[in-house]
């Protein structure tokens, strides 16, 4: 917390010497002595689950760096010499190909995390904020990441995304020729793909420690959601290390199981079977689908006719996160003592799963095959395009209808006064 | 108050009606995912499954259809000789722990003939292959394979079983699954009928009933019964040839599969005892402190 005076007493001389020059020691003490609320549940192990995927990232990307080669006529085949020939090259690839949808999974619980338990309000909204700062890097940085091997799939998907920003009116071509370096997606793209894709996860980093400073500063949420008064911190807090340490820690190697499930035993189960077909240009493979954690965009994106309208409503899916804290209106934070929202969250959770399903399927397929429908201006009712269609708007809804109104309508259950209500006997809550 | 309450419930209930109707269709919607191709056909392979591993005879017959059949047309630009003698490969020996020593695969190196230039003059010329080389490319280039084809290419097959849903059995069931092509079915001699292709056939079905499954596929059917003599003795049949190459080619997709499982055996019941000790750890540190 910010009013968190430190309690670090240099004992050694050269601790001493180091506190009065350069305070990392004390920092890291801080850090380690940080007051936390006690009743922290298991999904507030995600953010230490997230600076390990950051991390693996990052080590397994620089590995890989020293053995790609960022060429057309190379690259899939430098990216196989890899998986065959360098030492343990099999295990790097498939950790950060599949750390890539580990981190996706994490960074959605995550945020679902802090949606439910209303974390994103005052005043953590700048938490919140360059979270989604961070997550819209992350997209960006798989995107291009996923260009790279230069499949069929790298390939298309580079051609479908960029095209998107062609569809801005007047500024949109040349913006798009500037982009991929050329009138066609080609070595120049791949080349600059690569630079960029080796700079990004660096300016995420940069952002988790503005993330983290943040925290500091505003404090952690709660499953209570209430703000923990002065008097009641001794009681209600405990230090990071150890309690959360061993828990983050014990959360870590689960979630490391499963991860070592995917890489050793589903390797490419996430992934798609054209990204092992060499990109070619001349030859559009029958559905171009982008990676699974980005097909709720997708849908999105596809769900509006208009090209343009379909690239703003995508952007604003994710645009809309970022002016949350000011959308919901409740002067409750976490969803235990809201009803009414908790079900509109579980409906949302829903049809997020909903979007991600029908943005990996053929918009004009039926949702149920053999019923008959009729057409509704430009596609028939019974198509994945309309179920895609009615799943944005309640996207939409959620953030731009439900949280402003439900927050003034709504009548919340009674909020405890302290976070040790609901668990310590009632002998020990006073005090 | 009172009706304020009792309207947030019926909003409730609404809600919650949504919220089942929203599950079902989610329950109802995988029904549908149905492509054109038929499902490939379940080759039982020993690769399968957490613990398989692949058979290096099968390997073997597989690498004689690849050389003998496949290769006359495709490429397989990913592999070299060396390859085969790799642990887990077709020809792999605990003897030689180098491949290029094992002399199996000097030998089946030899027998092919690579491109090179004389060191002295520069001069183009033919070699015999070391263990070092690539498979042989049947073809100079891509356009010089497409020519030879009717147009069509012959897809390099290094990572086939990878580039195609179900690889393995997706191979076998394509090379085993000609069949006469069903009447009313509008095609070119250039094109070929195979149930397990993927496409949509709804263009060229002019028969009776539901447009069959499948797709055209430019390539032949390209295994004929005792077409390769297995040194093994086994009986060379189309089902018996179109799993060995199946498997080979699993092979040459993945070469460390059998590497990668057995170290995530390591590693997977690693962190279950690390788990067990560090849920051991948190229980002692947060015992007696409520939360």
């Amino acid at each position: 917390m910010s009013d968190h005076e430190s309690t670090y007493v240099p004992k050694t001389a050269i601790e001493r010497w180091m506190d009065t020059r350069l305070p990392i020691i004390r920092f890291g003490m801080d850090y380690a002595n940080l007051p936390t609320p006690r009743n922290l549940n298991y999904w507030w192990t995600f953010g230490g689950i997230l600076a390990l995927c950051l991390m693996t990232q990052i080590i397994t990307g620089i590995v890989l760096a020293m053995h790609y080669t960022p060429n057309t006529a190379l690259a899939f085949a430098s990216v196989e010499r890899i998986m065959r020939d360098v030492n343990g090259g099999w295990l790097i690839r498939y950790v950060h190909a599949n750390g890539a949808s580990m981190f996706f999974i994490a960074v959605y619980l995550h945020m679902l995390r802090g949606l439910y338990y209303g974390s994103y309000k005052a005043p953590r909204e700048m938490i919140w904020i360059v979270g989604c700062l961070i997550f819209f890097l992350m997209i960006a940085t798989a995107f291009l990441g996923y260009v790279l091997p230069w499949g069929q799939m790298s390939f298309w998907g580079a051609e479908v995304i960029t095209n998107l920003i062609g569809a801005i009116p007047v500024v949109g071509e040349p913006i798009l020729i500037w982009l991929r370096g050329g009138p066609a997606i080609d070595n120049a793209t791949l080349n600059r793909f690569f630079s960029l894709h080796y700079l990004l996860p660096f300016v995420i980093a940069g952002c988790v420690v503005l993330h983290l400073w943040a925290l500091h500063a505003a404090g952690q949420n709660n499953p209570v959601g209430i703000l923990i008064p002065k008097d009641r911190q001794k009681k209600d807090m405990l230090p990071f290390h150890p309690y959360f340490t061993v828990k983050d820690g014990f959360a870590i190697i689960l979630f490391l199981i499963l991860f070592a499930v995917f890489v050793f035993y589903q390797p490419n189960a996430l992934g798609h079977a054209d990204n092992y077909i060499p990109a070619n240009p001349l030859q559009t493979p029958a559905h171009i689908v982008p990676e699974w954690y980005m097909l709720p965009f997708y849908a999105i994106l596809r769900a509006i006719p208009d090209k343009f309208g379909g690239v703003v409503a995508m952007f604003g899916a994710i645009g809309v996160l970022f002016v949350l804290p000011w959308l919901d209106t409740s002067k409750v934070r976490s969803m235990r003592y809201r009803p009414t929202m908790r079900t509109c969250f579980i409906i949302f959770l829903f049809v997020c799963f909903g979007l991600g399903w029908c943005g990996g399927q053929l918009p004009d397929a039926p949702v149920v095959p053999g019923m008959p429908s009729f057409n509704l201006f430009d596609g028939q009712l019974n198509s994945y395009l309309w179920l895609t269609r009615l799943l944005t708007a309640y996207y939409f809804i959620f953030f731009l209808v439900l949280m402003p109104f439900l927050g003034l309508r709504e009548k919340p259950l009674p909020v405890p006064a302290t976070i040790s209500e609901p668990v310590l006997p009632v002998t020990e809550q006073k005090g | 108050m009172i009706s304020n309450e009792k309207k947030t419930v019926s909003f409730r209930k609404i809600l919650v009606s949504l919220t089942a109707a929203v599950g079902l269709v989610a329950i109802a919607a995988p029904a549908m995912a149905a492509g054109g191709a038929k499902h490939p056909r379940e080759g039982n392979f020993s690769f399968e499954g957490p613990f398989g591993t692949y058979d290096q005879g099968q390997l073997q017959r597989g690498y004689k259809v690849y050389k003998e059949v496949c290769a006359s047309c495709h490429g397989m630009d990913l592999m070299h000789f060396r390859n085969l003698g790799d642990k887990h490969g077709p020809f792999w020996n605990p003897k030689y722990p180098n491949p290029n020593d094992n002399p199996v695969v000097k030998a089946l190196a030899k027998e092919a003939q690579v491109p090179d230039i004389d060191s002295e003059t520069g001069e183009a010329l033919m070699r015999d292959a070391t263990t070092a080389d690539k498979f042989p490319n049947p073809y100079p280039n891509a356009t010089a394979a497409a020519a030879a084809n009717g147009g069509a290419m012959p897809p390099d097959l290094s990572v086939m079983a990878k580039a195609r849903h179900d690889g393995a059995n997706y191979i076998y069931s394509l090379l085993s699954g000609y069949v006469t092509p069903p009447a009313g079915l509008k095609m070119t001699s250039a094109q070929h009928y195979n149930p397990y292709m993927a496409g949509d056939l709804t263009p060229f079905w002019e028969g009776k009933g539901h447009v069959p499954p499948g797709g055209f596929i430019a390539m032949p059917a390209p295994l004929r019964a005792g077409q390769v003599t297995y040194d093994d003795g086994t009986e060379a049949t189309v089902d018996q040839m179109a799993k060995d190459v199946a498997a080979f080619i699993a092979w040459t997709s993945e070469p460390k599969a059998t590497e990668r499982k057995q170290m995530g055996f390591g590693v997977i019941i690693f962190l279950l005892l690390f788990a067990g000790i560090t849920y051991a750890s948190y229980r002692r540190i947060w015992k007696g402190v409520a939360h």
